[in-house]
């Protein structure tokens, strides 16, 4: 029942303007952002909608970034995915509206910070950080401010590379994306 | 208006394409590790961008021609890129000088691009503005970095902010394509952009302590389809996969 609930929160945030059919959200779940395992499509706010027509399901994902090549390994999954559950299943890339940190739902970044990403600040803050030097993301593992930004760029387009100076240990930041 | 969209739109891809393949030529050759991955990131989102709009080149052409071929299989004339973006890697400095230079121009177009009265453009502009502000703070960082760093540095920003002068007045020329788009309420008067665009640059460079360059001098031709030497060994690289290997696919 908790979960229940659960899933039909994280959808709702999730997706704030599209509608998913409530029986596919558990296919959906299961699907993850590739360089993210952690992180279900969902939680990641990239499912705009996925409703039945006719036999066929119909999804829409938006991109997190245009060049992200994550989002074609993630179109073949979320067909995988439904085949397996023995649907149909088309699926299109749209880019309106466009993709913002804001839609990654708070278990979505919960899922970040477990996983060792530090998840995105607030626009404001996120500028403060990246451009001086401020020291506000928290480290995953130790949970210190005491942080500084080592590259505006990291190992994906999403996030940038910080370092705590307390546990000294490097880490990835998600930008804020508005 | 169909050919003249489907033109205008090969004038603003075009020019990602392009600074996104100088861009990525610095995979595994960028003076740190971090600016290497920075420097492949932009050419990452550049080339997504470029998706976009190629894709809706593709749409609009209607003959069966795919991103990939309009991408790959044009003739160098036939890319409509401004001289600025083609212009090579030659040191970090000038690297950067290009891609400031651009950026600035870049974000304040894109601006404009997101009131266009056709929905797919105004769509592409909005997912694009948000990787270019990021594009255009890395690259002004440098700027100032270099520029207000030591003497070797600043003086190599200057000579490379001086050289690369002569490709700016460029962006703010139309084409015929341009100017119908315009009308229309789907393209951006680019010239109304040209005093913000110097006022933005003018300001960065200030910051920089370097000196902003008197030349009244300006080249042209991109936009026509009239390039500089540069661009011929560009494509031969960009192409040479799908000319060896017609019609492969990753």
């Amino acid at each position: 029942m908790n979960k229940a609930k659960d899933i039909l929160r994280s959808s709702k945030n999730s997706s704030p303007s599209g509608k998913v059919d409530g029986a596919l959200i558990p296919i959906l779940e299961q699907v993850s952002d590739p360089e993210i395992p952690v992180l279900s499509i969902m939680d990641m706010g990239v499912v705009r909608s996925a409703v039945f027509e006719n036999d066929v399901v119909k999804v829409q994902i938006t991109p997190t970034y245009s060049g992200c090549p994550a989002m074609d390994v993630i179109g073949d999954d979320i067909k995988k995915a439904l085949k397996d559950a023995g649907y149909k299943s088309e699926v299109e890339l749209i880019l309106s509206p466009a993709w913002t940190t804001d839609w990654i739902t708070p278990r979505g970044r919960k899922a970040l910070e477990d996983y060792g990403i530090a998840a995105p600040l607030g626009a404001e803050a996120d500028k403060d950080v990246l451009l001086h030097g401020k020291r506000l993301v928290k480290c995953p593992q130790c949970g210190s401010t005491n942080t500084k930004m080592v590259s505006q760029f990291g190992s994906t387009a999403c996030k940038a590379q910080f370092q705590c100076d307390d546990c000294l240990e490097p880490f990835d930041y998600f930008k804020c994306l508005k | 208006m169909k050919d003249n969209l489907y033109q205008y739109l090969l004038g603003i891809a075009d020019n990602s394409l392009i600074l996104g393949q100088r861009m990525g030529e610095l995979c595994g050759h960028g003076p740190s590790l971090e600016t290497d991955i920075a420097c492949t990131n932009i050419s990452l989102d550049l080339f997504g961008q470029v998706r976009s709009y190629y894709q809706y080149a593709a749409k609009i052409a209607g003959d069966g021609r795919t991103e990939d071929d309009i991408a790959m299989l044009r003739k160098e004339r036939e890319y409509l890129n401004v001289l600025l973006v083609e212009q090579p890697n030659t040191d970090f400095a000038y690297t950067m000088a290009r891609h400031f230079l651009f950026d600035v121009y870049h974000l304040l177009f894109l601006t404009e691009l997101k009131k266009s009265k056709d929905m797919t453009l105004a769509a592409i502009a909005t997912k694009c503005i948000k990787e270019v502000r990021y594009h255009q703070r890395f690259s002004s960082d440098w700027i100032r970095r270099l520029g207000d760093g030591t003497e070797e540095s600043h003086n190599r920003m200057q000579a490379a902010i001086n050289d690369l002068w002569t490709y700016t007045d460029e962006l703010f020329h139309q084409t015929e394509a341009d100017k119908a788009m315009v009308s229309e309420g789907i393209g951006v008067d680019v010239t109304k952009l040209k005093a913000a665009y110097y006022e933005k640059v003018n300001t960065i460079l200030e910051e920089s302590t370097l000196s902003i360059p008197e030349s009244k001098y300006f080249q042209k031709g991109g936009k026509m389809g009239i390039h500089t030497e540069h661009i011929g060994f560009l494509l031969a690289e960009l192409q040479y996969m799908q000319r060896t290997y017609p019609n492969m696919e990753w």
